[in-house]
């Protein structure tokens, strides 16, 4: 237990602006002082600013260097290279005027940097897009943000709510439930010939794996898991459209008020009831606040570990060796899953700039976007040796494909325990695959395949 | 060999529980705690400086003796 979870000092008044009608939080703590405004965040306000938008500023990259943009579609098939290109060409930090500016740290040691200084750089806002969060915005757990978003003093309450769902000991338990999702899917692959079929492994297996554990977890109806996905791609890859245009948020939030409405009453045990009846300083918390941490947990995810599924797989139709090497050996799958992680992480977060700092020479202004690719951290030579290469054995590898510092993933053990499954069922049963055709990879921030064509070779008996 | 396990650097990675299960074990929050005090016995070294190479924050130490 740390002192940071108490809040006996803290206290809170509201009250009235008169010239907006907006409801103004205050909330002392710790001889502190905070100004939040509650509302349903109307651009242009200061809850919610919209970036100078043109539909032309965000065609193709010609450099990235000093354009850059991971929602380019040619950036998520190519990032490693991108990286190296920009590494070895003497640039650490990228830049860019789009989304209203954004620096882009390539290095291990920038990445890092930029991850512990929760001064200097905010989460209010981890999704670069033309939109971001004003400065008087709410934090969790008082606002709806979940602790992804939430910035200390605030982070570690909202967050160790959370934790304990997410501990090892709760999660270990599910590894059966998984072991069955996985054969199933792969049953209903129906009649495999080897060397003629092809399987879509992001969209008839990956893809269905982490939205369908989730939405179990949650207690939601398995039927509604298009929904969450379509939800989900809005969120994380629409990022350069037309602001107003991604409605699907809304819908969301009626459906999870639904939701929560169903579980008052129908009480079961499960993860919504768990955030239900969770309390913070004695009292439970808001249904918007219930409905904020179940977004998050949408969000992050599904996306996230369908994105190392699939690359998993599409780097092991590729290798035969490593894939020949798990079979023989099972013990190695201690090493291949955090070389997995690491070769392929799927996230890359961002912060905003919270005041103006010179950043190893980059004049960075507040409210600059800075994106965190974990993902470049992760080959990054001064910290990992040969890191274009995977090692299947890779024995040193202190990789950050969960992130770093106060943010790191709070579903990292189910994300792992999801992978590790689901890597070994595929592999169980075909012993051999082959990439067949082009795959499609996603746009934006989370990076992995999301048409994976691959032909099967062998089936196990 | 002693370990040394550092709880504010400490973020619930849980890699060392992962690779050293006799040395680690964990809380309800996920973060780390050290189940051997004093000296590790010869059998765990090997384990002790896996889990120590393996932590994303450098919340492990190892010292040869004291």
């Amino acid at each position: 237990m740390t002192d940071t979870a108490k809040t006996d000092t803290a206290s809170f008044t509201a009250r009235i602006d008169e010239g907006s009608g907006n409801k103004i939080i205050t909330i002392e703590r710790n001889d502190e002082t905070y100004d939040f405004i509650v509302g349903s965040a109307p651009e242009g306000t200061d809850i919610w600013q919209r970036v100078p938008y043109d539909v032309d500023d965000y065609g193709s990259v010609a450099d990235f260097r000093t354009d850059f943009d991971h929602a380019d579609p040619t950036y998520n098939p190519n990032a490693p290279e991108v990286w190296k290109e920009l590494r070895e060409g003497g640039c650490p930090v990228a830049h860019s005027d789009r989304y209203g500016g954004m620096w882009v740290p390539l290095t291990n040691d920038t990445v890092t940097e930029v991850a512990y200084d929760t001064e200097n750089f905010t989460s209010r806002s981890v999704v670069v897009n033309v939109g971001r969060p004003g400065d008087r915005a709410l934090p969790a757990p008082i606002g709806g943000a979940p602790p992804i978003t939430s910035d200390p003093p605030f982070h570690n309450m909202a967050r160790r709510l959370l934790l304990p769902a997410f501990a090892p000991k709760m999660i270990e338990p599910w590894e059966p439930e998984i072991q069955r999702l996985c054969q199933k899917l792969l049953d209903e692959m129906g009649d495999i010939i080897p060397g003629e079929s092809v399987v879509d492994a992001a969209v008839q297996y990956a893809q269905n794996i982490p939205v369908n554990v989730i939405g179990r977890m949650l207690g939601f109806p398995e039927k509604d898991e298009a929904l969450f996905r379509q939800f989900v791609h809005d969120v994380l890859e629409r990022i350069n459209e037309e602001p107003g245009t991604r409605e699907g948020g809304d819908d969301l939030g009626v459906y999870i008020q639904q939701q929560i409405e169903d579980h008052r009453a129908n009480p079961r045990e499960d993860l919504t009831s768990y955030l239900m009846n969770v309390e913070l300083d004695g009292n439970k918390l808001e249904d918007n606040v219930v409905g904020g941490m179940v977004i998050l947990l949408l969000v992050a995810g599904i996306d996230t570990t369908w994105s190392a599924i699939g690359s998993s797989l599409w780097h092991l139709a590729q290798h035969p060796e490593d894939h020949q090497r798990l079979l023989d050996d099972p013990e190695v799958m201690t090493f291949a899953l955090e070389e997995f992680l690491r070769a392929y992480a799927p996230v890359t977060m961002a912060r905003l700039v919270a005041k103006d700092n010179d950043f190893h020479g980059c004049p960075m202004k507040k409210d600059d976007w800075v994106l965190l690719p974990f993902p470049a951290a992760n080959r990054d030579p001064m910290k990992f040796e040969d890191p274009d290469a995977f090692i299947v054995d890779r024995e040193e590898n202190r990789h950050a494909a969960f992130g770093l510092g106060i943010h790191r993933c709070l579903g990292s053990n189910l994300a792992r325990l999801e992978l590790k499954v689901a890597i070994e069922e595929f592999i169980k049963r075909f012993p051999r695959f082959e990439l067949a055709g082009d795959t499609r990879w996603s746009v934006g921030q989370i990076r992995g395949p999301r048409e994976l064509p691959v032909r099967i070779l062998e089936v196990a008996n | 060999m002693r370990v040394h396990l550092d709880a504010e650097k400490c973020q619930g990675h849980n890699r060392c529980y992962a690779l050293a299960p006799e040395i680690f074990d964990v809380d309800d929050y996920g973060q780390a705690i050290l189940l051997v005090e004093g000296d590790v016995p010869e059998e765990l070294h090997d384990k002790a400086r896996l889990a120590a190479s393996n932590c994303p924050e450098y919340a492990i130490t190892i010292t040869d003796n004291g």
